[in-house]
């Protein structure tokens, strides 16, 4: 009797740790991955990083602190505003700001901002401002501001715009730009590099020829080119969409290459032979057998070709035969800076540009982290 | 070889046969002509309409007929004669325009392919060889960043540097008493001094690329048998990684030629436009915003043929370095 009452005490804990191999041992192909992706700090924190942004851009109207339209008078080209806990008066908590004043620097004859530091703006959370309409609210509320005088992180433009809010609301296009032409450029491979693998023969080979040719075009020569093809009396979110289209059209090969690579190698898996034999329909056994069976590997490589996308789109922007303002996006905003002597006035102008290298950066180790995760049989 | 080559060579004619194709397609697409902008700007100014003058230039390309008809006479006279066609902005044959930009572009790119080859190959070396310290890591996140740093930004910003505090503008190829000079030993020399900011602002893009290939390849080849052998029998690090390992890992220096030159030229393009380089970037940019159609259709073609040499010596290269090739 006594035996029998202990014996569930022993048992539990090892119970317990049977349980905890038994997840490992059952856990699903996504299950694993996750465990393994967990591991690599860089990436998670790239992760977190990349959703901050989103989130940011998402919520653009409520975290800019006026709207990017909006021209604030004798205040073009100031530098950034900075952010004060300590001043002659002494210490606040709250962080404060001198208002500006525009005056003319009488030797040089240019514009020059000074600070007046006889008043304290405090910078306050959830301000009333401009009114914005997000998701069908319309509210006046924004993150941060000042109750009167203005609030320039990042300086103003040369029309005294706001850089900071104009930066937070270009991410919006920017980091939607590479989203969309990621997507297309994977519909475009999985359906071509999809085909050349299965069906082999003819058809695979004038695949591949085809992505031979497009990629032997140096890409930034063949964009300016289609780029330049874009009638100029499109509407932006036609020109949107057209350099979209543009960018995953040479997007594709590479990601095509790898599709029929991995085609090439589970054709032939047993389980593939059996579905073919059980006399499944081809259509079903690209959808149900190959895509699953590869889609991690594929996920992990369109991460890494958002930040090409992105570079793509910015760089195509400056030098003017991208996106063109009104739209605001990274690439717009920084045609601003397109000579050394605007940016010797004013170096903030250039700010949009650590956007995109820190953006680029996080998609970068991000796509790392999952292309080691993405094989989690491996070693 | 000479069979592998020729075969090599007869593979090319069609990829550049669709290559011409796609550029040709690519400057019929927009809307208009440039010729139809020129003759109504000269109404517009009330200026002679030198009539002739755009009589025989549309007789002689045939600018009136269909667009295959076009694309033969196009190919008929870059075959048989040399000639790309006539540049309506400039009012030359696009032969005379080019080839100096082209050269020049070549020049930068392929400096720049060296000047990423002389900057990966020691880090890459060296971040095998300590893996997981904090030097790999550094030189890691170095390399990420020189990818994540658009070429035009960084060129900007060391335009912005030298301007601030050297009171220098790094811009050009030449100085300004060499810029219209004819081509002699002292013009060479100016263009060496300012071929490096060009130089280092392309080749850092492609440098973090070589470095992960190459690093990982070391590592592959570092955890072999006959590596550990060797080790076990006493050779020095140094002389027991460039005995074998290295020269097994550079392989992919020669085989990425074929994708790295691409991406060089595509960076030339964009940087060259920033730092006003008389590179074939620039004036392709031009000829593609006021649709001088001969021009830009040439430099499209013409780059992209590059590429397709690029590739054809990188294969040529890889099976005389590796003998583990087989020609087939």
């Amino acid at each position: 009797m006594n035996a029998n009452v202990t014996t569930p005490e022993v048992i539990q804990p090892n119970e317990e740790t049977t349980t905890a191999e038994e997840k490992i041992f059952y856990a699903t192909q996504w299950q694993l991955m996750w465990l393994k992706f967990k591991k690599h700090r860089v990436a998670m924190a790239a992760g977190i990083i990349i959703i901050f942004m989103y989130l940011v851009a998402i919520f653009a109207p409520f975290v800019a602190p006026y709207d990017p339209d909006t021209r604030h008078r004798n205040a073009a080209l100031a530098p950034p505003t900075k952010i004060r806990f300590i001043d002659e008066n002494g210490f606040s908590f709250r962080p404060f700001i001198h208002p500006i004043k525009q005056e003319v620097d009488f030797t040089t004859f240019q514009r020059i901002y000074v600070e007046d530091t006889s008043r304290r703006l405090p910078i306050r959370f959830f301000v009333r401002g401009e009114e914005y309409k997000l998701f069908g609210i319309t509210t006046n509320i924004h993150l941060f501001g000042v109750d009167e005088g203005a609030i320039f992180l990042f300086g103003t433009d040369r029309l005294g715009r706001d850089m900071f809010t104009r930066i937070i609301y270009g991410s919006r296009i920017s980091m939607s730009i590479g989203l969309v032409g990621v997507f297309l450029s994977l519909v475009l491979g999985l359906i071509f590099g999809g085909i050349s693998g299965y069906y082999g023969g003819i058809v695979d080979g004038i695949i591949q020829r085809v992505i031979e040719v497009l990629r032997s075009f140096p890409t930034i020569p063949l964009w300016m080119a289609l780029s330049a093809a874009l009638p100029p009396d499109w509407s932006p979110v036609k020109v949107y969409l057209g350099i979209t289209v543009i960018l995953s059209l040479i997007g594709w090969t590479s990601l095509g290459r790898q599709v029929r690579g991995l085609v090439l190698s589970i054709k032939n898996e047993d389980f593939v032979v059996a579905a073919r034999l059980a006399g499944t329909s081809e259509p079903k056994i690209i959808l149900t057998h190959l895509i699953p069976s590869f889609m991690s590997h594929i996920i992990a490589s369109i991460t890494l070709s958002i930040p090409n996308m992105i570079l793509s789109e910015t760089s195509l922007s400056f030098l003017g035969i991208g996106l063109r303002p009104p739209v605001i996006s990274w690439g717009t905003l920084l045609q601003q800076a397109q000579n050394v002597h605007s940016i010797v006035m004013a170096p903030w102008l250039l700010i949009p540009g650590l956007f995109v290298i820190i953006f680029v950066l996080v998609f970068n180790f991000l796509g790392d982290g999952l292309r080691d995760a993405a094989d989690p049989y491996g070693q | 070889m000479l069979r592998f080559i020729s075969r090599r060579l007869l593979q090319m004619i069609p990829m550049l046969i669709m290559i011409s194709i796609i550029s040709f397609i690519i400057i019929q697409l927009p809307p208009g002509s440039y010729l139809h902008t020129m003759i109504a700007q000269m109404h517009a100014a009330g200026e002679q309409i030198n009539h002739e003058l755009i009589e025989a230039i549309k007789a002689r390309y045939s600018l009136d007929a269909p667009a295959h008809i076009q694309y033969f006479n196009w190919m008929k006279g870059i075959i048989t004669r040399g000639d790309f066609g006539y540049s309506f902005e400039w009012e030359k044959p696009v032969s005379l325009l080019i080839w100096e930009r082209l050269a020049l572009t070549l020049a930068v790119s392929v400096s720049s392919l060296l000047f990423s080859w002389i900057v990966a190959f020691p880090i890459a070396i060296y971040s095998a060889v300590n893996k997981y310290t904090i030097g790999d890591y550094f030189l890691t996140l170095l390399g990420f960043l020189g990818l994540s740093i658009p070429n035009f930004m960084l060129a900007l910003i060391l335009m912005y540097i030298s301007l601030k505090y050297f009171g220098t503008n790094v811009g050009g190829l030449f100085s300004p008493e060499y810029v219209m000079a004819p081509w002699s030993w002292a013009k060479f020399k100016d263009m060496l001094e300012h071929i490096w900011v060009p130089m280092v602002v392309i080749g850092t893009s492609g440098t973090a690329g070589l470095i992960r290939v190459l690093r990982n390849n070391l590592l592959d080849e570092l955890s072999k048998p006959y590596v550990v052998a060797a080790r076990s029998k006493g050779i020095g690090t140094i002389r027991l990684l460039f005995k074998y390992p290295v020269r097994l890992a550079i392989i992919p220096f020669i085989s990425t030629v074929g994708w790295t030159l691409p991406q060089m030229i595509s960076g030339e393009a964009v940087t060259a436009v920033v730092l006003g380089l008389p590179t074939a970037g620039p004036l392709l940019l031009r000829a593609l915003q006021s649709q001088d159609m001969y021009l830009a259709g040439s430099f499209t073609l013409l780059l992209a043929s590059l590429t397709i040499i690029g590739t054809l010596i990188s294969d040529i290269l890889l099976v005389l370095v590796d003998p583990r090739i087989r020609y087939e």
